[in-house]
């Protein structure tokens, strides 16, 4: 690469130039708005540095009452574990609905798979607020559920604002991220291995959980990330579903951007960040270890 | 006759391994010249750098004359037949063979011409609308050469062109392409593993190994008179013995001594002796110069192959004879089939028949040749 | 499919389908109501076409929109072609791991993030408000970039390694060897790009939401805006006609080719594909 005038030389050339916008565009807005996140979470107003929007995270503490009157809980830490326990419960539905249905559509005619699949992804085409807006007046009081109850004398059932209802919130808008992974991986799979298995001597269970299942692995991973990550971070579904009574993670930090608190927005950014980056290696270190296993 | 080709000196090197080391070749016009060598030899590696693929990081690479190192590959008049043929999947059989001649702008009546000429020099007169992918593997690979000599180079570069074919198919290209060379007189460099091939095609044969050329000659001196083990080995089968030298004419080998046809070693030298399988006569077990136990018998047709075990060493033997296995048989061996080399760094590697695959043999090339080429992927 | 794979299908499309079948029913409703059926009547699409904030923000989104993903395409493409090249092993992993970044990290980070980057510069200059068009550009542009490279890449990564080779060899400049050979190649993953970032573009809420500002006003903000006070149902015609527009556009693309019809669904494929981009 002495000369430019060699083949590799004039490759090179074309490749630096392509490269370079994107790379300083990538150092730019994506490297560099993240050093922001940690920068504001330690400073203060006056840009000095500070522990203390991280402390205020875990040790605010708040009023809450229950059954027997009120009890003191620290507030971010309470939120944010309602936020996993929330995602992780939408999560766990989605696959559980997703998972069965994505092997079902692998075993049909390719023109009901296609159909089937452009079918799942008009949902997705519109947008998620009007998706969870249509929720909420299905599941209000006087909704349209409590309507056809009432028709079918059925009585009546409370579900806006409750848990609940953000949960049915957060499968419906992220179901369709669930099945498709799913199915991509489950659409490659090799009926021959299934056939091995079945002449190897696996029974219909051990199938499943010896053949099916390990190879499907990859897909149920990152269909769990497309739905956990969101979901915990969502700020949209609590407040329409919930009433704003079950305030996530996300609501805390975009109620600390309306008010301008943006260290504190940061820092509340900051420590979702990093759990987050625990969890999703973790995850992915379960199933590297399952897969070689 | 005129070069065409120099190597002068030739190294190069991927992430400091040496896959060509010194090497000096030079190329005739008109000659059907075949670099022949296992995966990793270096011959892709050399038929590259003359392409214009890769740089020399020492050396000369001389075309017609001048010194083209650092000269990119659309400024050499030097067209190239690629291992999967690489056709443009977006062009049409025409646009693909009429490629080049766009590039150079010439014109219209005169592309048609040429590439209707050239369709037909590949026997497919009629495919010029058809797709490419729509076209079977011999026919990729016609379309492949058309392409590729539409132009007119000084010289066909072709990397293992017949590598994706079926046998049939390869030995009816093989003879195709001899005689597109013959009635076009252009030079082609072709790059192949099989040895049978090479032989076959070729009036130049290079055999390379380890980034070395270890011989070039014509296919029978290549055959007949192996430069060392390694060659020995690797065209045709051989048996390879360790012999020494008593005299000129006389050597010993396989406790026997025996008439040869070559002197000039010195006294007492130790070499390497090569006897190839059919030159190997059966006689009764008394009147042989050496006496053996048949441990295989396996019929392949023209021909019975048979492993001897001759005091511990597996001869292998092709003979029209029938012996079975557990036989006590003689062997009688020509002076003139008895071939003697120089020692080298091969010998003792090959030419011993007791573990004798061919089958695991080839297997194991090609998963090497694949393994080699995806190494040589990442190492650029 | 057997009756019980047919039921659940059923079943998990009624689910589906069942709230914006309702979106779709009540925006015709005479009445306000948003459970009980009154009477058919054109009326809140009559108020949609009146609402003239809604419009400009249509306007505005499809601006966005097509800047956004015509300056990501062009720069992912050339990017992919970089990354594709890069032999540096070093370097190329780093440029990937950035790459998946804002892939994998939620939006709101990736929102908030720029937003604070945003403030801090502006700042730095004394502006008052740093958030406008312009930011927004630079976000769509930044959460799109990823998708276009994902889809440029793999399609280098599958084309046969000799053909710019091949092109050279007949004459091609290596520059014109990517153009008439390389560019031909991974069109198909161009245009997967283009309509992947199109639709991002149109459909992002959260990160528009944090970098906007007050004076650029994009159909997502709009409807957030919308329900946040109580709800019309003209924001259900609003609704009923982008099905109409997405249905349109499905049935379109279908009547194109299997081959463009993939290519839309691709595109859809969801955000946050972790891992997905291929290590060569």
């Amino acid at each position: 690469m002495k000369k430019t005038n060699s083949v590799k030389g004039q490759r090179s050339l074309i490749q630096r130039i392509a490269l370079a916008p994107y790379s300083v565009w990538a150092l730019l807005f994506i490297v560099v708005p993240l050093i922001f996140i940690a920068y504001y979470a330690f400073t203060d107003l006056d840009y000095h540095f500070t522990t203390e929007n991280i402390t205020r995270f875990f040790t605010t503490t708040s009023l809450v009452a229950d059954g027997e009157g009120t009890r003191e809980v620290r507030t971010y830490v309470l939120i944010f574990l309602r936020s996993l326990k929330l995602a992780v419960i939408s999560t766990a539905i989605c696959l559980l609905m997703a998972y069965p249905f994505a092997f079902l559509l692998t075993k049909a005619k390719p023109r009901t798979q296609s159909i089937l699949i452009t079918l799942i992804m008009i949902p997705m085409w519109m947008n998620f607020l009007i998706r969870t807006y249509a929720w909420m007046t299905i599941l209000q009081d006087t909704g349209i559920l409590n309507g056809l109850l009432g028709m079918l004398h059925l009585g009546k059932v409370h579900i806006i604002g409750t848990e609940s209802a953000v949960v049915i919130g957060m499968v419906y808008d992220y179901l369709p991220y669930m099945i498709l992974p799913l199915y991509s991986i489950m659409a490659k799979m090799d009926e021959r291995l299934i056939e091995a298995a079945y002449d190897l001597g696996c029974n219909g269970a051990g199938v499943f959980r010896r053949v099916i299942w390990p190879l499907s692995l990859p897909g149920v991973l990152s269909g769990i990330e497309m739905v956990l990550i969101p979901s915990i971070s969502t700020f949209y579904i609590s407040q329409k579903l919930g009433n704003g009574k079950f305030y996530l993670i996300g609501d805390a930090i975009e109620g600390q951007y309306v008010a301008n608190n943006l260290h504190f927005a940061a820092a509340i950014a900051f420590v979702l960040m990093i759990v987050l980056l625990i969890g999703m290696a973790f995850l992915q270190r379960a199933a590297n270890k399952r897969v070689a296993a | 006759m005129k070069k065409i080709v120099e190597l002068k000196n030739v190294t190069k090197a991927f992430d400091g391994e040496v896959v060509l080391d010194h090497i000096d070749l030079d190329i005739y016009d008109n000659e059907f010249l075949t670099l022949l060598g296992p995966s990793g030899c270096g011959k892709t590696t050399t038929l590259r750098i003359i392409g214009g693929f890769e740089t020399a990081d020492e050396g000369d690479v001389i075309f017609m004359g001048e010194r083209i190192n650092d000269m990119p590959p659309h400024k050499r008049n030097v067209n190239t037949v690629f291992q999967r043929y690489a056709l443009f999947p977006h062009l049409n059989v025409f646009e693909n063979v009429a490629f080049s001649l766009r590039e150079k702008k010439v014109p219209k009546a005169e592309i048609n011409e040429r590439v209707t000429e050239m369709l037909h020099l590949v026997a497919l007169s009629g495919f010029e609308k058809r797709s490419v992918a729509s076209l079977s593997g011999g026919q990729q690979q016609r379309v492949a050469i058309a392409r590729a000599l539409v132009n007119h180079p000084k010289l066909l570069l072709l990397d293992e062109p017949l590598a994706a074919l079926d046998l049939k198919l390869r030995k009816d290209m093989q003879k195709e392409l001899k005689n597109i060379q013959k009635a076009t007189g252009i030079t082609f460099i072709f790059v192949t593993h099989d040895q049978e091939e090479a032989l076959s095609m070729s009036d130049t044969v290079v055999v390379m190994s380890e980034g070395r050329i270890q011989q070039i000659g014509t296919p029978i001196d290549i055959y007949n008179e192996p430069t060392n083990a390694f060659v020995a080995d690797f065209i045709g089968e051989s048996n390879i013995l360790d012999g020494v030298m008593l005299a000129d004419y006389k050597v010993r080998f396989a406790g026997h001594i025996f008439n040869c046809v070559d002197a000039g070693f010195e006294p007492k030298e130790p070499v390497d002796v090569v006897v190839r399988p059919e030159d190997v006569d059966i006689v009764p077990e008394e009147k042989g110069m050496l006496k053996g136990v048949v441990t295989a018998v396996t019929f392949l047709g023209v021909h019975y192959e048979i492993i001897v075990d001759i005091g511990g060493f597996k001869w292998m033997i092709q003979t029209t004879d029938f012996v079975d296995v557990n036989e006590h048989i003689g062997l009688s061996i020509d002076p003139d089939a008895i071939h003697i080399m120089k020692k080298s760094k091969y010998s003792g590697m090959f030419g011993d028949y007791s573990s004798f695959s061919d089958e695991m043999d080839e297997i194991g090339e090609i998963d090497g040749e694949e393994l080699a080429e995806a190494e040589s992927e990442t190492a650029e | 499919m057997k009756p019980i794979a047919k039921f659940y299908t059923a079943l998990l499309m009624i689910f589906l389908f069942a709230p914006i079948a309702i979106l779709l029913v009540f925006s015709f409703n005479e009445a306000k109501s948003l459970s009980v059926f009154s009477g058919f009547s054109l009326h809140w699409y009559q108020e949609l076409l009146r609402d003239s904030e809604t419009i400009d923000a249509v306007k505005n989104t499809l601006i966005l929109a097509v800047s956004a993903s015509l300056i990501s395409t062009v720069m992912g493409t050339a990017a992919a072609v970089g990354i594709y090249r890069l032999r540096n092993r070093y370097l190329r992993s780093t440029l990937e791991t950035v790459t998946n970044i804002p892939m994998i990290n939620p939006d709101i980070i990736t929102g908030i993030s720029l937003m604070l980057m945003f403030v801090f510069v502006g700042r730095l200059f004394g502006a008052h408000t740093s958030l406008n068009f312009g930011t927004m550009l630079i976000s769509h542009v930044t959460f799109c970039l990823p998708y276009v490279i994902l889809q440029v890449l793999p399609k280098l990564q599958q084309m046969d390694q000799a053909l710019p080779e091949a092109a050279m060899d007949l004459g091609c400049t290596p520059l014109k060897a990517f153009i008439k050979v390389e560019i031909p190649e991974i069109a198909p993953g161009i245009l997967t790009g283009l309509i992947m970032a199109f639709t991002l573009s149109l459909d992002d809420f959260v990160i528009s939401y944090f970098t906007s500002g007050t004076t650029f006003q994009t159909l997502p903000i709009r409807i957030y805006n919308m329900t946040k006070k109580t709800v019309t149902p003209k924001m259900y015609a609003l609704a009923t006609l982008i099905f109409f527009v997405i249905l349109a556009l499905l049935i379109i693309t279908n009547l194109m080719g299997a081959n463009n019809a993939q290519n839309v669904q691709d595109s859809k494929r969801p955000k946050a594909r972790k891992g997905s981009l291929p290590a060569a």
